[in-house]
């Protein structure tokens, strides 16, 4: 069999990334030692333009045998992540030249972009072996990121966590997938099984399902599979817990998506969407009430993206094509809101070490601009008009009420009621900067150009991308035009 | 019939891996149920579907899979056990709730 060399040029995305890779691998292994302080900005620099390179558009098409998927929506969620990705890349540059991390950064560096192409693969993946590939690709690389601050230790038992539960639940998901192999016929092509998955459900696929929803549902930190999750975001360095919190949760989001409607849309609608009923209410419930306990923002950030996730899954639920749109816009908005948080968290923390919300009382007297982001980023994932985040959430009940039935507009109604009680703690954090006085607040800082860039370009993400329609429109073309996902149910 | 072996193998993994209190006995539980999802894989490409190949490459890049997570998963435990000088997970529970 020949293999046909003119299909990689149908995947500049990932070629572009693995050129990046390998430029700053190269600087990292071969330039002299002198120079090695530049590599972060380096980095940053050489990504950012392959960001913008990535917007040039791609031909659609099936590659490698049906493997390989690359059509708008596909070039739309990667573009999405890239942008996510710049902006912690950004933010992270001082922190790499820090004295302590400074021996590893060429590290850091390189892991961050093998694993943003293990979720290029995931989200490109027609076939499951691709899939799964992408899948550990994206998950390995990120434990050892986790245990990167060598010297603290609660870095070290976050990864050991996040390790051992993330190979339990890939290896569940392998049991699912068998099972999955064996009743479809001998292969593990997406548009394949979506034929012989017909007719009367069988139990053993249906645990099949449950199985592969729950690998999934790890990466995603839903509910029942959410333990690890706020351990490990406080654990791991915040530069480190920003990328698992959007790029990580995003890419595996489109992919769930995929999988579901494409593999499982047609005979099984009825089952995997009562499972995820489930499995959304007790997210964002669970998620809310834990997070109005937490003390230490990086853990109060973890139930709250906890609960995001569970809104993200209102958009699979929805299984239509104003679904997905309003799931990647909401991916969107997100990796602004929480990268702006997370950029003012590390900052602060980078300079003082303090991470509680009682340290942030009287942070408005101090450093205004700080504060400000903050609350703006606040306000966005409370979903607070005029901000981005109003208009998100808005776009993924549309969409999720446009189905019709009335069990959803239920579930849209529950999430409604979730988004009043998260404003209370969301509020909390904005009190405690602007309304508690302290005595000892944090002193006035000045933070590095870059990590000034990364926050002015999250607050004009909030402001503006709410506000900018062309945005919305265009990911909802793209997804409209996508008939053959959604011509399963 | 070729099930069984496989289908024990995984419940003694999920079994070990909920009771075991040492990090490297659960990593050993853990490679019991890759193991067996690779036997599963084998399995139903030959009882199965002969005329293919698509499982017995699965298993083999699973097993690829797990040797990479192993690798990793040694490579934490053996850092908790610098800063820690142990490896029982009721030993490492500073961060909780």
């Amino acid at each position: 069999m020949n293999l046909d060399y003119s299909q990689f040029l149908m995947m500049p995305q990932e070629l572009g990334l693995l050129a990046v890779f390998l430029l700053v691998f190269l600087y990292d292994t071969f330039m002299p030692k002198s120079t090695q302080k530049g590599l972060p900005l380096f980095a940053t620099i050489a990504f950012g333009i392959y960001m913008i390179l990535g917007f040039l558009p791609v031909k659609e098409g099936l590659l490698f045998g049906d493997m390989f998927q690359a059509d708008k929506a596909t070039w739309a969620i990667k573009n999405i992540l890239n942008i996510g990705t710049f902006i912690v890349l950004l933010q992270a540059v001082k922190w790499a030249n820090s004295d302590f991390v400074s021996i590893r950064r060429g590290e850091f560096y390189e892991l961050i972009l093998l694993t943003l192409f293990g979720m290029y693969l995931m989200i490109s993946a027609r076939h499951f072996l691709v899939f799964v590939i992408g899948l550990e690709t994206a998950s390995l690389p990120l434990a050892t990121l986790v245990a990167f601050e060598k010297k603290y230790y609660e870095s070290h038992e976050a990864a050991a966590k996040y390790v051992l539960t993330a190979v339990f639940s890939s290896a569940i998901m392998l049991m699912g997938l068998s099972f999955v192999y064996a009743l479809s016929g001998g292969n593990l092509y997406f548009n394949q099984l979506a034929c012989f998955i017909m007719g009367e459900p069988s139990l053993l696929l249906i645990l099949a399902l449950a199985f592969v929803i729950a690998g999934i549902g790890f990466k995603l930190s839903l509910v029942p599979f959410h333990l690890w999750t706020a351990d490990v975001y406080q654990g791991a360095p915040t530069m480190v817990t920003s990328y698992l919190s959007v790029i990580s949760k995003g890419s595996a989001a489109f992919a769930f998506f995929i999988i579901l409607v494409q593999v499982f849309g047609s005979a099984y609608a009825d089952v995997w969407q009562w499972m995820l009923y489930a499995v959304i209410i007790i997210t964002i419930t669970v998620g809310n009430l834990f997070a109005i306990r937490q003390r230490n923002l990086k853990r109060f950030l973890a139930f709250s993206s906890i609960s995001q996730a569970g809104y993200i899954m209102l958009g699979v639920i929805a299984a239509n094509a104003v679904g997905m749109a309003s799931m990647m816009y909401y991916i969107l908005v997100y990796i602004f809101s929480n990268l702006a948080a997370f950029g003012v968290i590390a900052v602060i923390e980078r300079y003082t070490g303090k991470v509680t919300t009682d340290d942030y009382n009287g942070l408005f007297k101090t450093n205004p601009w700080l504060a400000f982001v903050m609350m703006l980023a606040m306000f966005s994932l409370g979903g607070i008009p005029p901000f981005a985040g109003f208009f998100s959430k808005f776009f993924i009940f549309v969409g999720a009420a446009q189905t019709g039935s009335v069990a959803i507009y239920v579930l849209v109604l529950i999430a409604l009621i979730n988004t009043i009680i998260s404003l209370y703690y969301y509020l909390l954090v904005v009190k405690a900067m602007f309304i508690r006085q302290d005595e000892c607040a944090i002193p006035k800082l000045k933070s590095h150009w870059t990590e000034a860039t990364g926050l002015w370009i999250c607050t004009l993400g909030i402001i503006l991308i709410g506000l900018v329609s062309c945005i919305y429109t265009s990911l909802s073309d793209i997804t409209a035009s996508l008939s053959g996902v959604f011509g399963m149910i | 019939m070729y099930l069984i072996p496989s289908l024990i193998m995984f419940g003694c993994g999920v079994y070990g891996f909920i009771t075991r209190k040492n990090m490297i006995a659960m990593l050993i539980s853990l490679e019991l149920m890759l193991n067996a999802v690779d036997i599963n894989f084998a399995v139903f490409n030959r009882y199965l579907f002969p005329a293919g190949h698509e499982g017995m490459f699965f298993s083999l890049f699973a097993i690829a899979i797990a040797a990479a997570e192993t690798a990793v998963a040694i490579a934490i435990i053996i850092n908790v056990y610098r800063v820690a000088k142990k490896v029982d997970i009721n030993d490492i529970t500073k961060m909780k709730f």
